[in-house]
């Protein structure tokens, strides 16, 4: 297949910069490709930094995403532990924090997320944040001798570490100024389940209230104290209430950056221009708005889809994706697909709360616009990936359930 | 070509059955089974898109 031959470069040498550079392989791209990345290791996977190698399970050469045979056959220039510090489109040039520049025909942003702090958040050691091999190989040694662990955050994130926590033995404290963990995207009722299913397995769980302040023993972390007053004494602490765009180096390039790089249905940010990944906030067609979505799996897709973008130009499909997303908690897993946040409404269609198996259809306007599942089997919940496909409307989904519990919010 | 999947990394998204259903299916806890462990020549652009998917990284083609 003929196509674009020129210059490749792509920024952020991850997830989803690799699946840039192999599909464009994959499609006979034959012209010159240099990934920068400023993490010194191959690119490597960030599910299991919160689950088998957190919890030991796992040893760090696992999560390599590729084998380096694999790398080696893409024949691309990897420059990795260098930070891309500055862009000039117009000259068609990426300058590192070192001074290189490197030049490009086609430029691809795919620099990802990092973790949000707390204001005024102390450096002291023993303050934790979940993003890299070195975070994860570090809080892992930690708990093996952790007996109080307070997880700031109760997102996904913040979840997964407290349950892996709790299995290695540590007393974990899960503090969450929303009613409930992951109210914010799944919704209250749905939240308050998953806080008792970690309340069951030991968690304490604490809702409503924030952290106001560190306590600390000289560079030490030694507690922390929240909004009403408790203090709660910690060996460590983690803080995961959620991540910023890494975009700072773009700040002059002229690209339009508002909660990640703004791009269109085919991920152009700007002529010869691209974003992919957690840091892209590309329009969806199939919502009708532009969302950011920090998932793996819609990573690797959406790397798939601006490599054709690249190379077919016009004749290449909108990126339409229904995004996907798993997590483990315990034994259980949750999935889910579309588009939750924002919801008007929540329904449970199939199992109940109580045990912690159940199916949930989320309505915005009279759309099906998410769903997720908790502890089904996963071919039970992969058959309702054509209800977000589809844009089915709510009344008729809910048509055939014999007795939907419609949870308002 | 030859397909070897490292399933105990497989995280069950089902992205590989629904790319490549000839080639790739899931038991009932959802870890992928290869159906075909040498699928022909035309399965190639779905056996290498699912291996490029797969968010656990857990399908690898080999080319003997
Ligand atoms: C602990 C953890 C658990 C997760 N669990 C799940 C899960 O269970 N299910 C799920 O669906 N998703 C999960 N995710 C999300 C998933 O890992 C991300 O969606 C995915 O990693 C995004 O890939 P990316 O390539 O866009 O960004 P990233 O993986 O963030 O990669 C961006 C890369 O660019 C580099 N970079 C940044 N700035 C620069 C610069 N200026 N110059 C050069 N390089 C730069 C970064 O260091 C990084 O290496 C998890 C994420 C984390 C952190
Ligand atoms: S795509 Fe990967 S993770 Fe998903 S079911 Fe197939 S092998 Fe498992």
């Amino acid at each position: 297949m003929s196509g674009f031959d020129g210059r490749v470069l792509i920024v952020g040498a991850s997830a989803s910069g690799l699946a840039v550079a192999e599909t464009l392989r994959r499609e006979g791209f034959a012209g010159r490709l240099t990934l920068v990345g400023d993490e010194v290791h191959p690119p490597y996977d960030r599910p299991p930094l919160s689950k088998q190698l957190l919890s030991g399970e796992w040893d760090k050469e696992r999560v390599a995403l590729r084998r380096s045979a694999d790398l080696e056959a893409l024949s691309a220039d990897f420059v990795l532990g260098a930070a891309a510090a500055g862009l000039d489109a117009e000259a068609g040039e990426v300058f590192l924090s070192d001074g290189q520049r490197l030049g490009y025909e086609r430029l691809v942003i795919a620099t990802g997320v990092r973790p949000r702090r707390l204001p005024g958040q102390p450096a002291l050691v023993g303050i934790h944040t979940m993003r890299t091999l070195e975070d994860s190989l570090t809080l892992s040694h930690r708990l093996k001798s952790c007996r109080k662990l307070v997880v700031v955050g109760g997102g996904f994130l913040g979840a997964e570490i407290a349950a892996v926590a709790r299995g290695l033995g540590s007393a974990v404290t899960l503090v969450e100024p929303a009613p409930a963990p992951l109210a914010p995207a799944l919704g209250e009722r749905v939240g308050e389940s998953i806080a008792d299913l970690h309340r069951e397995r030991g968690v304490d769980v604490r809702t409503g209230v924030a952290v106001r302040e560190f306590v600390a023993n000289g560079s030490h972390v030694t507690g922390v104290v929240l909004s009403d007053g408790t203090e709660l004494p910690a060996d460590d602490v983690v803080v995961a209430v959620g991540s910023d765009p890494n975009v700072e180096w773009l700040a002059t390039s002229g690209l339009h950056i508002d909660n990640g790089l703004v791009c269109d249905e085919y991920m152009e940010v700007a002529e010869n221009v691209y974003a992919s990944g957690d840091v892209a906030r590309a329009y969806n067609p199939l919502f009708g708005e532009h969302i950011r979505v920090e998932h793996r799996t819609h990573a690797a897709e959406q790397g798939m889809a601006v490599a054709r973008r690249i190379m077919r130009e016009a004749a290449a499909d909108p990126f339409c994706p229904v995004p996907y997303f798993w997590s483990d908690q315990y034994d259980l897993k949750i999935q889910a697909y579309g588009n939750l946040r924002g919801h008007d409404e929540v329904a449970v269609v199939d199992g109940q709360f109580e045990g912690h198996r159940f199916l949930a259809l989320y309505r915005r306007g009279d759309r099906v616009t998410g769903v997720l599942a908790m502890g089904l089997p996963p071919k039970v919940v992969h058959g309702q990936r054509k209800l977000i496909a589809e844009r089915t409307e709510w009344s008729s989904a809910l048509e055939n359930v014999p007795s939907p519990v419609v949870v308002a919010q | 070509m030859r397909i070897e999947v490292d399933a105990p990394k497989c995280v069950t998204s089902g992205q590989c059955v629904m790319i490549a259903p000839d080639v790739f299916d899931q038991d009932d806890d959802g870890i992928v089974i290869v159906l075909d462990e040498n699928p022909a020549e035309g399965q190639r652009g779905v056996v290498e898109e699912s291996a490029a998917v797969c968010p656990a990284a857990a399908i690898f083609v080999i080319e003997d």
